[in-house]
């Protein structure tokens, strides 16, 4: 199981928790999980053509997968996945 | 049998080398410690570019601060030569292998017609003010002097701003502008701890400036009340050494980066929703800037601001002051900024978690192919919020000059 980081913008989305526990062995089977279990989250992370929207990004122990292999990057169990959207509030 | 001073300069000359003025500018920089042993009154009028000071009475106990190595090449100077010798003598006595003094002093280097610095003397006034600067080795005068001639530029003067401006003025940036074109709402005061409640309704950047003048009546505020939009904002942050960015619009952050890497000028970026916050600095083309971080802006429902999602006060207060912190370190060039780093913080569980930033090398402002597009006058066309003005490459800022790598 991957822990994955929901920020607060979302977790209105996964009924308030702020941290899921979810299986899969890519980004991508994380993400599809996590969409399969909150249904409502899809259209929030994912573009019609599911990739990632641009606007979310994702960590794996703090590096950004856009500079590993994107979705297709491998977690494994011990992994920490954050999603992180742009806040813009001062 | 007691010696007379003849016979205590004969002893000193004897034992110790001297070096002429011509000796001592012709060496490597960094081939030796060059020690200006004389009073500080008389370092105020001057001194050898890159000496240290310590004064002869404090000979003993403070030059091991500035000569560790006791095999080093030191070499000591006072005004005409003679209180150097006898300080020469003090290091060798305390194991120091390779002194020498400087034939002459001060007065044969100036003589001779070489070059040396003046220090900014501080009024006895600022020197009581900033007393605890002083103290510090990493500031002192020279600091001190350099954030009084700094120039900071704060966007917003609400949540984020309010705690970074009045430390800014605390600290003694001489120079702070303002941007808000806001008045000030009661709603506001659960956080923006630069407003009061009787100023309610009175434009932001003058109560603020108000707040920072009572704090410190020495620093110049600039008032820029209107709305940074892409037709302003080369007006607006021209000139400026670093920005702070507290806006609560993803528009006026995208506006901001693109123009602030055109002109070279560092971003010290923060946002806040409700328990949570981020914060890193954005250093044109040493570090990510911000549209390598987020390509593109979020829809408006998933990216409220704080009048709709709220904020715990305590939350821009936290990460403001962080913002002053970067700010003060991009300014005295000290440290590491965050560049190329983004802190989270959680007020519910009071963590902070550092993730690394990369830039993108296909960003559309700060990538070379963006660069040599800018500047060959047809600048790539940028999107959705963002603008299609061609912000002028004027790299005023202190890009190129904040990291230690580059003061190096």
């Amino acid at each position: 199981m991957t822990t994955v980081f929901i920020p607060a913008v979302l977790r209105p989305n996964v009924g308030g928790a702020k941290s899921l526990e979810l299986d899969g062995s890519s980004i991508r089977a994380v993400v599809d999980a996590l969409v399969e279990q909150h249904p409502s989250l899809g259209g929030q992370l994912l573009t019609e053509d599911g990739d990632l929207n641009r606007f979310v990004n994702v960590y794996v122990n703090g590096q950004d997968v856009r500079y590993l292999e994107g979705l297709e990057t491998k977690v494994s169990a011990s992994d920490e996945v954050r999603l992180l959207p742009a806040m813009a509030g001062g | 049998m007691p010696k007379s001073y003849a016979d205590l300069l004969k002893e000193a000359r004897s034992q110790i080398r001297e070096v002429s003025p011509q000796e001592v500018d012709s060496l490597a920089p960094g081939a030796a410690v060059v020690v200006d042993v004389r009073e500080a009154s008389e370092w105020e009028q001057g001194y050898l570019p890159g000496a240290s000071h310590v004064s002869k009475s404090y000979i003993e106990q403070q030059i091991e601060g500035v000569a560790p190595d006791r095999s080093a090449q030191v070499i000591l100077y006072c005004a005409g030569g003679v209180r150097s010798l006898f300080a020469a003598q003090t290091l060798t006595d305390m194991g120091y292998t390779d002194v020498a003094s400087m034939s002459g002093g001060f007065q044969a280097w100036k003589s001779a017609g070489l070059p040396f610095e003046t220090p900014v003397v501080l009024s006895a006034e600022q020197k009581q003010r900033y007393s605890r600067h002083l103290l510090i080795p990493e500031v002192g005068s020279a600091g001190q002097a350099k954030l009084l001639g700094s120039r900071a530029l704060l966007i917003g003067a609400g949540g984020l701003g309010s705690p970074a401006a009045l430390y800014l003025a605390a600290a003694g940036v001489g120079t702070i502008g303002l941007v808000d074109f806001d008045v000030v709402d009661v709603s506001n005061l659960q956080r923006q701890i630069i407003h009061t409640t009787d100023r309610v309704g009175e434009r932001k950047v003058e109560s603020a400036r108000r707040s920072i003048n009572a704090l410190n009546p020495e620093v110049k505020v600039v008032e820029h009340e209107e709305m940074l939009v892409a037709s302003n904002v080369e007006r607006i942050i021209a000139g400026y050494d670093v920005i702070l960015d507290g806006t609560d619009t993803f528009e006026t952050r995208y506006i901001l980066n693109d123009a602030a890497v055109a002109a070279g000028i560092p971003v010290v970026h923060a946002s806040v929703f409700r328990f949570e916050g981020q914060l890193t600095t954005f250093v044109p083309y040493e570090g990510p800037c911000y549209r390598c971080l987020y390509p593109t802006p979020p829809p408006p429902e998933l990216a409220p601001g704080c009048s709709v999602a709220g904020v715990l006060g305590v939350v821009p207060g936290i990460l403001g002051l962080l913002q002053a912190n970067e700010g003060l370190k991009v300014l005295l060039g000290i440290g590491n900024t965050l560049s190329g780093r983004l802190l989270l913080f959680d007020a519910l569980e009071t963590e902070f978690t550092e993730l690394k930033l990369r830039r993108d090398p296909e960003c559309p402002v700060c990538s070379d192919a963006a660069v040599a597009a800018r500047e060959a006058g047809h600048p790539i066309t940028v999107d959705s919020v963002g603008n299609d003005v061609p912000f002028a490459m004027t790299m005023s800022g202190l890009a190129g000059v904040v990291s230690p790598e580059a003061r190096a």
